[in-house]
């Protein structure tokens, strides 16, 4: 007989523990969903986990796919810490390419070596300007920020959309819903000859630390913990509650903005009618698999990357539909919440007869 | 205890694993690779060409092996995917979507020793044909039978994007329809996407409110159909025959048929003959096909469409033959004369008796 137990404090080993409790009984499901489709498991799970990173261009494309996810999530997890719930990094990302591209359309006849970073900058700001509404609005209203992100997230696809169809579209184009496409100067360069690995990586990698810095060693990342554990405690140290949602609206938007930019001025290469399979909302579970820190959020941000990957191999190689991509997210996301149990509640397992004594 | 049981499992796991890496040795066969921008289903436009993939693999069982990838974004996944067929050994690769023309054009550059071949596109090089249907031509017949049928002389339009491809359908339609009844009007709904259930549902409820008593659709999902069906008014399938979604509703469906096209293809490939080229066929090379007609159509409609199915297979009857004036009732193809396919590929202009604009 199992018995959850209430835990006296919150387990420190389990809020770290609990995601790899996840990865692996995804693992041993996946193997179980596997076997039913007919597909030796162990055959699927190397196909699916690694496989697509056996060579240099598999890792490659891993860092590309997990760079918006990554970089979304770190400033989700602002947001998150502070109990601010930013849903609308999906819009955010897309003002964010807008701003950016919209830049690079603008000069396009340029080859300034100012015009990339240009972009970028655009691009943070696009997505700080969309972020900042919500901030602005529960601040002077007191509006919900869920619904608010989240419906200025439709309205940012519908001016991609409305952009992509009429001013922006590619005179050359014949009517179809595409931008011209960027001249060079306006790509990110390739870091590794022969892969598609781009500068957005790199500038990733340098978003990791720093946002540790700034959560761990800063006072914002301080102000923006205490708020979110303890709201009351945070008034009476005085800290600024309306500084706290300011800042975390405008770093998580301003990241998801870079994402934006980095994707259009990456791998896309112009401004398509669908910039983002979703990269904003994905990032939500990137961000709490990987606990609100920012290690957490890279590492969660290539696993998940990995899952895409993996089930673009399997549809080559094993002819499995691509629902087994979903299937593995969702499952991830559901351990997750599972293995949460584990944080406040122990298991013991308590044999019959002790019970029966117990009752006795 | 536990510790023992722990290492167990891991041996077990690792034995597994190395038992599954020996059993990989594959014999050699060609590889023909598959992009469809939606999942597979049961009905629609990847549908068809997985119908046309299967058609390859019964035909060349034993010399070629066939792969798919199902729903894939366009963008930067698009390459992903694409590029990883190209790299696992794939002698020649189906893009079947429009959107996936620039990375298909790109990743052509970069592995000159593959095929690629295009669906709708524009741009070719050496080893990237394209190919597409003369789906106007299917229009032209849907066009006669719906202005036969049509009681309130209405007929209503679910259009994905103002594209020359969508709005050449549209004339199509229009200029058949006329023909057999000059008092009929078309009005358009143009609902910015290729599938999406609910906003194609809106879009046909919106145009039966308006009168339309004929639906056509250039739009993936059954929706159009249904509400149609709902509503006691006729339309036509998209791309499938549909009539299991609308028995009552469908007068016919304008059928894709690549199977014969995917096979002489493959074939080219296989003899060494596969030369880069453009393909546009319709009823005349089988691309294109007609679905079984509604047995409430009157014999004297049927026996009219089957005359102008067959004389556009003749070379005796051309969709587009003048006079046909432009909305603003300026002659664009002079009588005596047919449009070029330069001019139906660019077409951008709405022929008399479309109802309202094309969105800029």
């Amino acid at each position: 007989m199992i018995r959850l137990e209430l835990r006296g404090q919150v387990s420190e080993r389990m809020v770290y523990c609990s995601p790899f409790f996840a990865v692996i009984m995804t693992l041993l499901s996946g193997m179980l969903i596997f076997s039913f489709l007919g597909v030796n498991p162990t055959q699927a799970i190397i196909t699916f986990f690694v496989e697509p990173i056996s060579s240099i261009d598999g890792i490659a494309e891993l860092c590309v796919k997990a760079t918006p996810l990554v970089l979304i999530a770190i400033g989700l997890s602002f947001c998150f810490k502070a109990n601010i719930w930013n849903i609308g990094a999906e819009g955010q990302l897309t003002i964010g390419a807008l701003a950016g591209g919209g830049l690079c359309l603008l000069f396009f006849n340029s080859s300034s070596q100012f015009l990339m970073p240009g972009m970028l900058i655009f691009g943070i700001l696009g997505g700080m300007a969309w972020a900042g509404i919500p901030a602005f609005l529960k601040i002077r209203f007191g509006t919900n920020e869920i619904l608010t992100s989240l419906m200025l997230t439709y309205i940012g696809l519908l001016i991609l959309s409305y952009l992509i169809h009429g001013p922006w579209k590619d005179p050359e184009g014949q009517n179809f819903p595409e931008s011209r496409l960027f001249q060079d100067a306006a790509l990110l360069p390739i870091i590794l000859d022969e892969t598609r690995l781009h500068l957005g990586w790199i500038i990733t990698l340098i978003c990791v630390p720093v946002a540790w810095m700034l959560m761990t060693y800063h006072l914002i990342g301080f102000q923006i913990r205490v708020m979110g554990m303890a709201p009351m405690a945070s008034n009476f140290a005085g800290f600024r509650g309306k500084n706290i949602i300011w800042i975390s609206f405008l770093i998580s938007g301003g990241l998801a903005g870079l994402a934006g930019t980095i994707e259009v001025a990456g791998p896309i290469g112009q401004i398509i009618p669908v910039i983002s399979p979703g990269y904003g909302f994905t990032a939500i579970i990137v961000a709490f698999l990987g606990r609100l820190h920012p290690i957490g959020c890279l590492l969660s941000g290539l696993l998940m990357a990995l899952t895409y990957l993996g089930g673009d191999n399997a549809q080559i190689e094993l002819n499995l539909p691509n629902a087994v991509t979903g299937v593995f997210q969702g499952m991830l996301l559901f351990f997750l919440l599972a293995s949460d149990v584990l944080v406040r509640y122990r298991i013991r397992i308590v044999s019959f007869k002790n019970k029966h004594r117990n009752i006795g | 205890m536990i510790l023992k049981r722990i290492v167990l499992g891991v041996f077990l796991i690792t034995g597994m694993l190395f038992n599954a890496a020996d059993g990989s040795a594959a014999e050699k066969k060609a590889k023909v690779g598959f992009v469809y921008v939606g999942p597979i289903g049961d009905h629609g436009w990847s549908y068809q060409h997985n119908v046309g993939r299967l058609a390859i693999a019964r035909t060349f069982s034993d010399k070629v092996k066939t792969t798919y990838v199902e729903s894939v974004p366009y963008g930067a996944d698009a390459t992903r995917v694409i590029t990883k067929l190209a790299r696992s050994g794939h002698d020649l690769i189906f893009t079947t979507s429009f959107g996936y023309m620039n990375p298909t054009l790109k990743i052509a550059k970069r592995f000159p020793k593959v095929k690629f071949e295009h669906a709708t596109g524009y741009k070719r090089s050496k080893n990237l044909a394209t190919y597409s249907g003369r789906f106007y031509e299917g229009r032209h017949v849907v066009g006669l039978i719906a202005g036969k049928m049509t009681k309130s002389n209405i007929l209503g339009y679910v259009a994905s994007y103002p594209i020359p491809e969508v709005i050449r359908g549209i004339n199509s339609t229009i200029i058949a329809a006329r023909s057999v009844n000059p008092k009929i009007k078309i009005k358009v709904v143009w609902v910015s996407t290729w599938f999406d259930p609910g906003k194609e549902a809106d879009a046909t409820k919106a145009l039966i409110a308006q009168g339309a008593d004929v639906i056509l659709q250039h739009t993936d999902s059954p929706a159009p159909l249904q509400q149609a069906q709902k509503n006691k008014v006729w339309a036509v399938g998209q791309a499938s025959d549909m009539v299991n979604f609308g028995p009552k509703a469908q007068l016919t469906a304008i059928i894709d048929d690549w199977n014969a096209y995917y096979i002489n293809r493959t074939k080219a490939m296989l003899e060494g003959t596969w030369k880069s080229q453009d393909t546009w066929g319709g009823f005349k090379s089988g691309m294109v096909k007609m679905a079984p007609y509604n047995k409430a159509i009157p014999a004297d409609v049927v026996a009219m469409a089957e005359k102008a199915k067959d004389g556009i297979i003749a070379g005796t009857v051309h969709p587009f033959t003048g006079p046909i004036k432009d909305q603003s009732g300026k002659i664009v193809i002079p009588a005596g004369k047919t449009a070029d396919d330069g001019m139906l590929l660019g077409m951008n202009f709405y022929v008399e008796g479309v109802d309202g604009t094309i969105p800029k």
